[in-house]
């Protein structure tokens, strides 16, 4: 037991030697926490819109009225050709197109239907298909206002089907309370997987790993060393970056913080178990940063930070079975945001810790005290 | 220069004696790109919904049938009671609940108003957005055909036409932006922690003793990136018109000039990285902090910039992979030629001659 701690204290002392050490490990990441946590929305709010009016009736301008009022349109400009509509589609310069054409009204009138044609960059598909969801909503709507103008009376007698919704959890669609815990987890992990997996195979590139290997220290004893200061910083900057988030952006914690935790301390296991594995099959810091990076942002990807990991193909939500990050991250949101109880997380929690039991063994195994 | 060759001779063989590295710099652009492809989409599908139906008419049923026939939804079953809604949402795999109101049916057919309510599990904000939108949809396509069954009044009819990407796939997105990543990861953090290793471990002053000038160092370090960086670029351009069937719309010739200008820009910005780091490890976790996430989530990668708070569109002036992406999608999938793309080109032109110069004037010949 001894022997753990004084390699415990060399580790954090040499941790802590580093002067950009400190800033590097908890200033960077909170920075990156909270002007990051910005940028992940899909929040539509300023769909450019170049509109290519032919008709140039009452209707039609009323309709693009209609774009106009809407908060997710922005009226860029307007034209009078295709082409030149075309143009700015290409040159980035408009997302959609919306071009009414000649005869429109004319034709609404005498045959009770008109077609306008939308035009959209769907080079980002997501962004498109909302775009265009959003379109059909006012034309849609716009559409209701002139039955009712033009038909009076009769509209009773047109079936109408209110749809009203509710966002459970999160009512104003704050998409960052949802994404601070993701990017959270994204830095934990960084600070758990690569600093340890860095750290073993530095002391083996600089030769000192032999030193440590001619002394009387267990293998066991060694990888707890390495294991416990980063764990700790780890678990410090989960503290650190809820704060954070409480204080900036009022994360709601609406489940119990000390579940949170538990099942944080087992994840970092995990996280850290691979990165010691994979520091214990490389031979240079080159490699094995290299593989890190492979299955960190493999990881990150998969986990459903940014997307819905239900829609993912089955392959990949098989793959995500042993993605440590999707577990952590469906779990941490579940108990912030949602409240969910130790009844709720059983399976991820059990999951994980055969997980974090099978790497720290296959990385004591793998690290062999001779070079 | 016949030095030159040697020092690059000695770099390449540097790289290719680490065959794990090198199978990694080789296999990461393919795996990342089928990941992208298939598993990175925000398309919906297979999205868990529950219904708790208190009215169980042929109308509700319907309705419920048509949202479920989309590609989009999966049936999850049926509620009981209103209590089963907080217990299904916590257990976190029924992403939206559709409640028909009692005699649903009967409003509609009598009344002729009847309300649909949906409620959707919104601590993922985006996807319940684009859940609710869905549905939405689907619904008012039903009542409209219920309409149209009935002779149908007035009624604008929107004609959409998805330009450039008319199957609406999400590799289009994707592909453009995970050239950026690779080709900037692969470029500066290798070109940075090179670098830093031969200071780390002391041989760098060897090099610094040597004939060599120091600009010659440099570059000797980093031509072997430049080539290994490019066959990754071609790598991807090949795989996505291969596999995810993306076309190259524009000049070929100007879309492999315009890589080997990013990659340039990464390469310069790695250099100038190693001149601010000591260790692999700051050289790494400097390229990670500043070039990873910033890469994926300010570039236009993955979330459109225009919707982001102006401070961060301020910011994603000075991330190069936005300005590649640009111009990867105007030249790839829209096939505009230079007349278009000068603009970012010319920035990334600006971005690199700036990081070189100020590594030139950081670069120390002599160590501490």
């Amino acid at each position: 037991m001894r022997t753990v701690l004084y390699i415990l204290q060399k580790e954090f002392i040499q941790v802590f030697r580093n002067r950009f050490m400190l800033p590097i490990i908890f200033v960077v990441p909170i920075v990156q926490l909270v002007v990051l946590v910005f940028a992940a929305t899909l929040e539509m709010k300023n769909i450019e819109v170049v509109v290519v009016d032919k008709d140039l009736s009452d209707v039609s301008r009323r309709m693009v009225g209609a774009f106009e009022a809407s908060p997710f349109f922005k009226i860029k400009d307007f034209t009078f050709s295709i082409e030149e509509g075309e143009d700015k589609l290409r040159a980035n310069d408009a997302d959609i197109v919306l071009h009414i054409p000649r005869g429109f009204e004319q034709s609404l009138n005498r045959e009770n239907q008109a077609r306008v044609q939308i035009l959209a960059d769907a080079v980002n598909a997501t962004v498109a298909g909302l775009s265009n969801a959003y379109a059909t909503a006012v034309i849609m709507d716009f559409n209701e206002r002139i039955l009712v103008e033009r038909l009076g009376p009769v509209t009773g007698q047109i079936q109408q089907v209110r749809v009203l919704y509710s966002f459970w959890y999160n009512p104003d669609l704050n998409y960052k309370i949802f994404m601070l815990p993701g990017i959270l987890v994204i830095l934990v992990t960084m600070i758990g997987m690569i600093l340890t997996g860095l750290n073993l195979v530095r002391e083996k590139e600089l030769g000192t790993a032999e030193q440590i290997n001619v002394t009387p220290i267990r293998k066991y004893q060694f990888i707890i060393g390495k294991l416990v200061p980063f764990w700790i910083i780890a678990l410090l900057e989960l503290s650190f970056g809820l704060f954070v988030g409480r204080i900036l952006f009022n994360l709601p914690i609406t489940g119990s913080l000390a579940l949170l935790f538990l099942f944080a301390s087992v994840y970092l296991l995990v996280a850290m178990g691979i990165g010691l594995f994979l520091s214990a099959v490389s031979s240079s810091q080159i490699q094995v940063m290299f593989l890190i990076f492979f299955f960190f942002i493999t990881f990150i990807l998969m986990s459903g930070i940014f997307t819905p990991a239900e829609s993912m193909p089955d392959w990949a939500i098989k793959v995500n079975t042993i993605n440590p990050l999707a577990y952590f991250m469906r779990v941490i949101r579940m108990i912030l945001l949602k409240g969910s109880g130790f009844s709720d997380i059983t399976r991820e929690f059990y999951a994980l810790g055969t997980y974090a039991i099978i790497m720290l063994i296959l990385a004591t195994w793998r690290y062999r005290k001779a070079v | 220069m016949k030095r030159f060759r040697g020092f690059v001779i000695k770099e390449f063989i540097h790289i290719i004696r680490d065959f794990r590295t090198l199978l990694i710099l080789f296999a990461l652009p393919a795996v990342q790109l089928l990941i992208f492809g298939y598993v990175v989409t925000n398309e919906l599908k297979d999205i868990r919904i529950a219904v708790f139906d208190q009215s169980r008419d042929r109308f509700s049923r319907d309705i419920t049938n048509k949202i479920m026939a989309s590609d989009y939804f999966i049936f999850d079953g049926y509620l009981e009671s209103s209590h089963d809604i907080e217990a299904r949402f916590k257990e976190g795999m029924v992403k939206q609940i559709i409640v028909f109101e009692p005699d649903f049916g009967h409003r509609l057919m009598r009344e002729k108003k009847a309300d649909i309510q949906l409620l959707a599990d919104a601590s993922d904000a985006n996807t319940a957005n684009l859940v609710v939108n869905y549905t939405t949809a689907i619904i008012q396509d039903y009542i409209l055909g219920l309409h149209t069954d009935a002779g149908g009044p007035l009624r604008i009819q929107p004609e959409v036409r998805m330009m450039y990407n008319e199957s609406m796939k999400g590799a289009f997105m994707f592909v453009p932006g995970v050239m950026a990543l690779i080709l900037m990861i692969v470029s500066a953090l290798m070109t940075s922690i090179t670098i830093t290793r031969e200071k780390e471990m002391g041989t760098m002053e060897t090099l610094l003793v040597s004939p060599l000038r120091p600009l010659q160092i440099i570059l000797g370090k980093v031509t072997p990136y430049v080539v290994l960086s490019f066959i990754n670029a071609v790598t991807i351009v090949v795989m996505g018109y291969f596999v995810f069937g993306l076309p190259v719309q524009g000049s070929l010739a100007l879309l492999l000039i315009e890589c080997l200008l990013f990659i340039s820009v990464a390469l310069a910005l790695g250099i100038f990285i190693s001149t601010m780091a000591e260790t692999q490890q700051m050289a790494m976790f400097y390229s990670m902090i500043m070039l990873l996430l910033p890469t994926i989530l300010l570039s236009g990668f993955i979330f459109p910039v225009e919707n982001m708070p102006v401070i961060l569109q301020w910011l994603s002036y000075i991330v190069p992979a936005k300005y590649f992406i640009i111009i990867v999608k105007s030249v790839m999938l829209k096939g505009t030629g230079m007349a278009f793309v000068w603009k970012e080109t010319l920035v990334l032109l600006v971005m690199m001659i700036f990081f070189i110069a100020n590594s030139v004037r950081r670069f120390k010949i002599r160590l501490a």
